[in-house]
């Protein structure tokens, strides 16, 4: 069963317990200048973003349905986990950095300032999924704020919210449906877009625009083999017959 | 060039300098890492060396695949002289490539992991088994030169025998090559400028490519027959030329055609950094080559195509930086521009390639071997042997 996060801005008060919870996990240094950046970083894999003081909202990696950054990964070091996790294996990156390019969420972070660095970004816990356990950040949490569960229940109790009370929540779980849709799922009471998610997703997987594409490649090395070994036969073929009617007519002018 | 106590000269001192610097740099990548020697960041990832020295200088190789088709495959015993020379560049093209990808990547180390750690859906991996594959069939295409400076006649005839087949392997894997490096942006519809992102930006590298094949022969011919005092065949140029012509209408067609397709001709005339660079691009690319190449006095003067080719080759240059750094700005919210390192690293590069190219023309048979090949293919039925070698 697909594992995932339901992220509820309106029941979150920025505490910042799901930071700590994080770095802790993860070992990751929380110095205050760290606590103060607002944004992903090699030493944060989730923080929450603040709106007129009292809008919050939590970013991290969505752990994609169909993850950009998966199909971007051209010796599979990032992979997509049955039970839900996006995860990386930094004894296979070779630090060609496309996932991050291609992330249309910009989660993937780089370790600039080592000489052999790694990408960094939130895995979703695999080891405590796998032993049964929510995500640090979810049991950190002390409001309820972000709730662990299976995606399904979770996406339905997110249209449950909505529907009890449509005037506190913008009718949208983002998440749902972005690029296919991702284990992690967000409501709000303001618009996504202004916490720096994009808004002009659309609903098919990104993946599929290369796939499209690469489907094409034996189709491309067939013809052309195909059109380049028939235009050789043609010409070499010409060739060989210039040379004999060549030779001929030596020969008839000889005679 | 011929002393024995090499004269100093402008260019000389200039190579020396940049050497050092780029030794300095080399080691600043390698002994404190990226962030030391770069300003690429978490919002931009990817600058110049993918930019310039993976998109730019791939791009300009295509003159080895197109040529070597040309003359293996079709046969076209007039552009002969000079498909050795553009499949010289694009030998030191790749090899350069696979330097600067050492530099870029983070674990350079690791290059070879995409040979046993697959992901086929990936255009990453696709362009990684391309730089292979074609470094290793243009090593072979590339090695009878070497085997005639020394002579080797057996190895040369198992080499002609299988030159053809060879060259088809290169055209399509190069083919496929030159469209993946446009992939890699097909994947980042939110990211990438509405000026450049399309679904047919493999389509479109690819013609430019080829359509650069044509302008970078030109050029480089023009610039080494005066150097090296060779004759210039002034109808293979003018040969080139016409194929440049046809490139840059076709190229300009697709294009433009593309943009209408999306509606994102609108973007070229709001008044953005996009929107100026963009039409420097297509001034460079497609406008000024298609008003000089139309006009027919032009089209058949070899000095004025020179000047069109250096025009073309800039523009594409343009082209793949706008799609690189240009188009990408916008989103990432940082302006990138590159430390001086990695500038010198690139520099460092170019310079390489110059004096291997000086190198191999000196001491290969690159265009010396001219004057006694062609009575020799023309006596010999090319079933017997399919493609000689020269």
């Amino acid at each position: 069963m697909p594992k995932g996060l339901l992220y509820d801005a309106t029941l979150c008060i920025g505490c910042l317990e799901c930071e700590r919870g994080c770095a802790k996990q993860n070992n990751l240094p929380y110095t205050d200048t760290i606590e103060k950046q607002k944004k992903t970083s090699e030493f944060k894999y989730t923080y929450v973003a603040v709106k007129n003081e009292d809008k919050y909202m939590r970013r991290l990696c969505m752990h994609c349905n169909e993850p950009t950054c998966v199909s971007a990964c051209p010796v599979g070091a990032l992979q997509k986990s049955k039970l839900g996790p996006v995860t990386y294996d930094e004894d296979k990156c070779m630090g060609c950095r496309y996932c991050m390019v291609a992330c249309p969420y910009g989660i993937p972070k780089y370790e600039w300032s080592k000489v052999l660095p790694r990408v960094q970004k939130c895995i979703l816990c695999p080891d405590r999924l796998a032993a049964g356990k929510q995500t640090a950040c979810a049991e950190a949490c002390p409001t309820g704020a972000t709730l662990f569960g299976d995606r399904d229940e979770l996406l339905a109790e997110a249209h449950r919210r909505i529907a009890a009370d449509p005037k506190k929540y913008i009718n949208h779980v983002y998440g749902e449906k972005e690029a296919g849709g991702s284990s992690v799922l967000l409501l709000s009471s303001v618009p996504f877009g202004q916490f720096g998610l994009p808004a002009t997703l659309g609903t098919e997987p990104l993946p599929y625009l290369t796939a499209d594409l690469i489907e094409h490649i034996p189709s491309v090395v067939t013809v052309g083999w195909a059109a380049l070994g028939g235009v050789w036969w043609i010409t070499s073929r010409r060739e060989a017959v210039a040379a004999i009617e060549k030779k001929k007519n030596e020969e008839k002018e000889e005679k | 060039m011929n002393n024995r106590l090499p004269k100093i000269t402008f260019w000389r001192v200039l190579f020396v300098m940049i050497m050092i610097a780029g030794a300095y740099s080399t080691y600043l990548r390698f002994f404190k890492g990226l962030g030391a020697s770069t300003n690429l960041s978490d919002q931009f990832p990817w600058g110049l060396w993918v930019g310039f020295d993976c998109l730019c200088g791939i791009m300009l190789t295509a003159g080895g695949f197109t040529l070597m088709a040309t003359v293996h495959v079709f046969n076209l015993e007039k552009f002969r002289s000079i498909a050795r020379p553009a499949l010289l560049t694009a030998f030191i093209g790749y090899l350069l490539e696979a330097g600067a990808v050492m530099f870029d990547l983070g674990r350079p180390y690791r290059i070879w992991h995409p040979l046993v750690m697959w992901n086929p859906r990936s255009p990453m991996f696709i362009v990684g088994w391309c730089v292979m594959l074609y470094s290793g069939i243009m090593a072979v295409e590339f090695a009878p030169t070497i085997f005639e400076r020394l002579r080797l006649e057996k190895p040369l005839r198992i080499l002609r025998m299988i030159q053809t087949p060879l060259v088809i392997l290169g055209v399509t894997v190069s083919i496929i090559h030159q469209s993946a490096l446009g992939m890699f942006y097909v994947l980042v519809p939110g990211k990438l400028h509405p000026l450049w992102y399309s679904s047919m930006l493999p389509v479109l590298f690819f013609i430019s490519a080829a359509t650069i094949g044509m302008a970078m022969t030109i050029f480089e011919s023009t610039m080494s027959s005066r150097h090296f005092d060779h004759a210039l065949d002034k109808s293979v140029i003018l040969n080139l030329g016409r194929l440049l012509y046809i490139g840059v209408i076709v190229y300009g067609v697709v294009r433009v055609q593309d943009l209408l397709r999306l509606g994102a001709w609108k973007y070229a005339f709001i008044s953005s950094n996009e929107a100026t660079m963009f039409w420097v691009e297509m001034a460079l690319c497609v406008i000024i080559p298609v008003v000089l190449l139309s006009v027919p006095k032009i089209r058949s003067n070899p000095i004025s195509l020179y000047v069109i080719s250096f025009i073309t080759v800039s523009g594409f240059i343009v082209n793949r930086l706008n799609v690189a750094v240009t188009g990408m700005t916008a989103s990432a919210g940082v302006q990138y521009i590159p430390k001086w390192n990695e500038v010198s690293i690139t520099l460092m590069m170019v310079s390489v390639g110059i004096v291997m190219f000086t190198l191999a023309i000196k001491y290969l048979p690159i265009f010396s071997h001219e004057p006694e090949r062609r009575p020799r293919t023309a006596a010999l039925p090319s079933t017997v042997l399919p493609a000689p070698a020269r």
